[in-house]
């Protein structure tokens, strides 16, 4: 087990406002600090007493943009608490609506928040201005993801179809099958908006990565899997606590993540893309190609051209599992109380997201842990900002702020971090 | 002609609200043609001074810091609104307001002693003048367009004050609560969502906050008769909008 009061207010963690310290004397780096001071809302602590089965609904409010990687998680660890096996047909929708997740999200960091640096503007309808029949596909594909959520799950935010189990109603065959059209097209624009971000220019950047993922025997991982690393480990999900262990340190409302006597990891689409390239698409794969990508990628500032790829796959796995969709029943697997401790991690757009419960014999929960990916990319975000403050020392203020602003959004922190909210300091001596 | 000055302000939240400006897909160019976006962190590095005719405020207030930051934003504001159950009610994370506090922090962070926070989270209209409130959790993407093309035309913008229950008799959806025996939290909850909950078989959770004049007194006696334990009847009024003072009063009651 981990150490006890090392936990996580999950909310904090995920959105938060950042800033960066950057202190430099001479050519020598002081100090480099990456700041979230996102107001703590303590999850953790207000779960307690709660029944169970609430868990992915007060979840989902941790964060607005991924909710159903809380809404999963929680319900993989309360089903796991609670001796519930899920059917096939339920997982199959559960993926389903995880993809509209990656798809709107992504959609939304690639084309709006993180294009923008790239192109020295401001905002994606600066970007309208001047190439709108972009903005207009990638607004088109953004919505394509939010329909699939509304479509299953009532709506895109905060989605209230789902539930430990399974579903409270299974769409309807026509309401799954309506989207097909969409998701062809979808399938083709996103390759084409992959390869027009191709041309940006990068800046030269790599890193030797510690990659941190989930790994599915047989697909891509969205959903399910073990948690591996391109260093050796292999585990299951209630293993998590075993290797994994985060600290408070004063410059952040969130935790740090840590893997245990190992150095700073990444999660998130770069670490999923290294350990899981021979399981993306034929189409995926080509169009990575196209991009000029590898099977492993280390340049952090790639990871938009990833996203697009991983956006494309998720369109095309959407499209197959819609194309199988029968409606079934039950919506849901039931069972009654009984205490216990369930774990779940599932692929959220920024990477694994874990959660621990325990619940009392009335599924009350009397213990909550949650860790975002977020959390667990703090440290090797300062790990990539120190190496790119020292090859870019050079540059003036502006421009290295510029650049390690970018540097912290192509981790996709959060809403707020990733949209151009960075304070940098520089002290020079 | 120079356009209105929008900004949007986030405090304590999911962002889950402003994302839903964003989500407005079909209507953003036209919007940022309509007005000139002077503030929006979520979308824009581009962040032009005050006064501002419209601020949108999502979030609850829950540190020093942010009450003196709310307090500026509304001195720059000519109109300001606050969008969702954080900034009307605030939200999920005002459950720490029947708690204690001290353990909360202890509960989640290592260090107690690098946080800083208030006891209560608060909607914004506990701290400054607020001239007008879109509920929900989050807030329904139809609503707040219609709210911003109704402030930006002068007129008073069409937000229905019923409850969810005249929402299903409109929508034809059966009653949950009488037809199944499921709790429903619709008799007092104030309609807006689109009737989501009750039309897959789910009771309503409330999460548009409570309708003017709600009965709640008749519906925990309802739940009861329906063999909810007071711990279930008062953990339905404290969930998204668990500060608002009708769901306060009624979970106290409970």
């Amino acid at each position: 087990m981990t150490t006890r009061t090392l936990q996580v207010d999950a909310l904090a963690r995920v959105e938060g406002e950042g800033a960066l310290y950057v202190k430099l004397n001479g050519d020598e780096i002081e100090t480099v600090e990456f700041r979230i001071f996102e107001p703590p809302r303590f999850f953790e602590a207000f779960m307690r007493g709660r029944d169970a089965h609430e868990a992915p609904d007060i979840t989902s409010r941790i964060c607005g943009i991924c909710p159903i990687a809380y809404v999963m998680g929680a319900s993989h660890a309360m089903e796991q608490a609670l001796c519930i096996e899920v059917t096939r047909p339920i997982r199959d929708l559960r993926r389903m609506i995880y993809c509209g997740e990656w798809i709107q999200s992504h959609v939304l960091h690639a084309a709006m928040l993180h294009a923008p640096d790239f192109l020295n503007l401001h905002d994606a309808m600066a970007i309208a201005k001047v190439e709108p029949e972009l903005v207009k596909t990638a607004l088109r594909l953004k919505k394509l993801g939010n329909t699939l959520m509304e479509v299953i799950g009532g709506r895109s935010v905060h989605p209230v179809n789902t539930r430990v189990g399974g579903f409270y109603k299974a769409p309807s065959a026509k309401a799954i099958a309506d989207l097909i059209p969409e998701l062809e097209w979808g399938v083709q624009a996103a390759g084409e908006v992959a390869r027009g971000f191709a041309k940006f220019e990068f800046p030269d950047d790599e890193d030797d990565y510690v990659f941190v993922s989930l790994k599915h025997p047989e697909l891509y991982p969205i959903d399910e899997g073990r948690i591996v690393s391109n260093t050796g480990l292999d585990i299951a999900v209630d293993e998590y606590p075993d290797h994994f262990f985060e600290t408070h340190v004063a410059r952040s409302n969130a935790l740090h993540g840590h893997m245990k006597d190992g150095p700073p990891y990444l999660t998130g689409p770069l670490a999923r893309y290294a350990n899981n390239f021979g399981q993306l698409s034929d189409t995926a794969k080509q169009t990575a190609e196209d991009c000029g990508l590898g099977p492993v990628v280390t340049n952090p500032f790639q990871s938009i051209l990833v996203r697009m790829v991983e956006v494309q796959y998720a369109i095309e796995e959407a499209l197959r599992l819609a194309r199988a969709y029968r409606p079934f029943t039950p919506a849901f697997i039931d069972a009654p109380p009984r205490a216990g401790t369930g774990h779940g991690c599932t692929e959220a757009p920024r990477g694994i997201c874990y959660h621990r419960y325990s619940i009392d014999a009335d599924a009350r929960i009397t213990d909550a842990s949650i860790v975002p990916p977020t959390s667990q990319n703090q440290p090797q975000i300062e790990v990539d900002l120190t190496r790119v403050v020292r090859r870019y020392m050079d540059l003036p203020d502006d421009d290295l702020r510029w650049r390690c602003e970018q540097t912290i959004r192509n981790y996709d922190p959060c809403i707020s971090c990733a949209t151009h909210f960075l304070k940098l300091t520089v002290e020079r001596t | 002609m120079t356009r209105p000055k929008l900004a949007v302000w986030k405090f304590a939240s999911c962002d889950g609200c402003q994302l839903t400006l964003l989500d407005c897909e079909d209507e953003l160019l036209a919007l940022a043609e309509a007005v000139e976006i002077s503030q929006f962190l979520e979308a824009t590095s581009e962040i032009k001074d005050g006064p501002y005719d419209i601020s949108l405020v999502e979030g609850s207030i829950t540190t020093d810091h942010d009450l003196h930051r709310i307090r500026e934003v509304r001195a720059q504001s000519e109109v300001l609104i606050a969008i969702g159950a954080c900034a009307t009610a605030g939200g999920i994370q005002a459950l720490r307001n029947f708690a204690d506090v001290d353990g909360y922090t202890n509960t989640v962070y290592a260090h107690p002693d690098y946080i800083e926070t208030l006891e209560h989270s608060h909607a914004i209209a506990d701290h400054v003048q607020v001239d007008m409130e879109l509920r929900g959790c989050p807030v329904s993407k139809s609503q707040l367009i219609e709210l911003i093309t109704a402030t930006l035309a002068a007129r008073k913008p069409h937000i229905p004050n019923v409850s969810q229950c005249v929402e299903c008799k409109r929508a034809e959806t059966a009653c949950v609560m009488v037809s199944q025996g499921i709790p429903c939290m619709g008799p007092v909850t104030q309609a807006g969502c689109g009737n989501l909950c009750p039309k897959i078989g789910r009771g309503c959770y409330g999460c548009f906050g409570p309708v003017e004049h709600a009965n709640t007194a008749a519906l925990s006696a309802e739940f009861a008769r329906l063999g909810l334990s007071e711990t279930q009847t008062r953990d339905k009024y404290r969930y998204f909008n668990a500060a608002a003072p009708a769901f306060a009063n009624a979970g106290d009651r409970a």
